[in-house]
């Protein structure tokens, strides 16, 4: 660990605190949600206070690598969130052609939101 | 996916992530890296690519069969260790050459070709995985 001034010591200890609040409020939401876009947005955004973190992990122990992490970890994420929203309009196509198949509550409400 | 805005981003999207995977196939050998995550990142990058614009303009854009260019990696891993037998070492030894090009030393060795090999068959491995599950619902 480097040395760190303390205005950059008290910003990053509030950094994480937030952070670390954010992380379990997404959490929360992906598992409380009552519908699966609203997980597919707290996954994208659980993804997005993750690569917050690690930068800011990596100005407390100074390793630069921690960039090139939160970097990829950018990139394959939005892979993700882009998966899981055609994932979402395949299955309401699906569902919407076949009205009396078994199409789960989350793809009725996907499609009452699509109309 | 008919949506403007990611159609519209996709390939420069992919084309960042494509010269990111190369990045870090070429620091993989002292740093963290290498050709498996070089790899896997450039098969995100073909499958982005291939969710916002369709598979057939991915199938074209990356010219060979995905399967193809997997065997390339794998015949290129096993060359790589091919190699040794010239010197009079053990299969797959590391053999290092410092050519210096434009006042440059650049370490080169078959650790590297290697490295790419493992590069292409993941990319090829998981690029055909990828396309042939984009392939099935088309929207």
């Amino acid at each position: 660990m480097t040395e760190l001034g303390p205005i950059l010591e008290a910003s990053l200890t509030f950094a994480f605190v937030v952070l670390s609040l954010a992380l379990l409020l997404c959490v929360y939401r992906v598992i409380k949600g009552p519908t699966l876009p609203d997980r597919v947005v707290a996954l994208d955004m659980l993804v997005a206070v993750a690569i917050g973190l690690i930068a800011a992990i990596g100005i407390y122990t100074g390793f630069t690598l921690y960039v090139d992490i939160a970097i990829a970890l950018a990139l394959v994420g939005f892979l993700a969130t882009v998966a899981f929203a055609r994932f979402i309009l395949v299955n309401a196509e699906r569902g919407a052609s076949q009205p009396n198949g078994t199409a789960s509550r989350e793809q009725t409400a996907v499609e009452e939101r699509a109309s | 996916m008919r949506t403007l805005i990611f159609r519209t981003v996709a390939p420069y999207l992919s084309t960042l992530m494509i010269v990111f995977s190369i990045f870090v196939l070429l620091r993989g050998h002292n740093e963290p890296g290498g050709g498996f995550i070089g790899g896997l990142i450039a098969a995100s990058a073909l499958a982005i690519y291939g969710i916002a614009s369709g598979v057939a303009p991915v199938r074209r854009a990356i010219y060979f069969h995905p399967m193809n260019i997997a065997a390339f990696g794998v015949v290129l891993g096993a060359v790589a260790g091919v190699v040794s037998i010239f010197v009079g070492v053990p299969f797959m030894t590391g053999l290092w050459i410092y050519p210096v090009i434009f006042g440059v030393e650049v370490p080169l060795s078959t650790v590297l070709f290697f490295d790419i090999g493992v590069y292409f068959a993941v990319v090829g491995t998981i690029g055909s995985i990828a396309l042939a599950l984009e392939e099935r619902d088309e929207i």
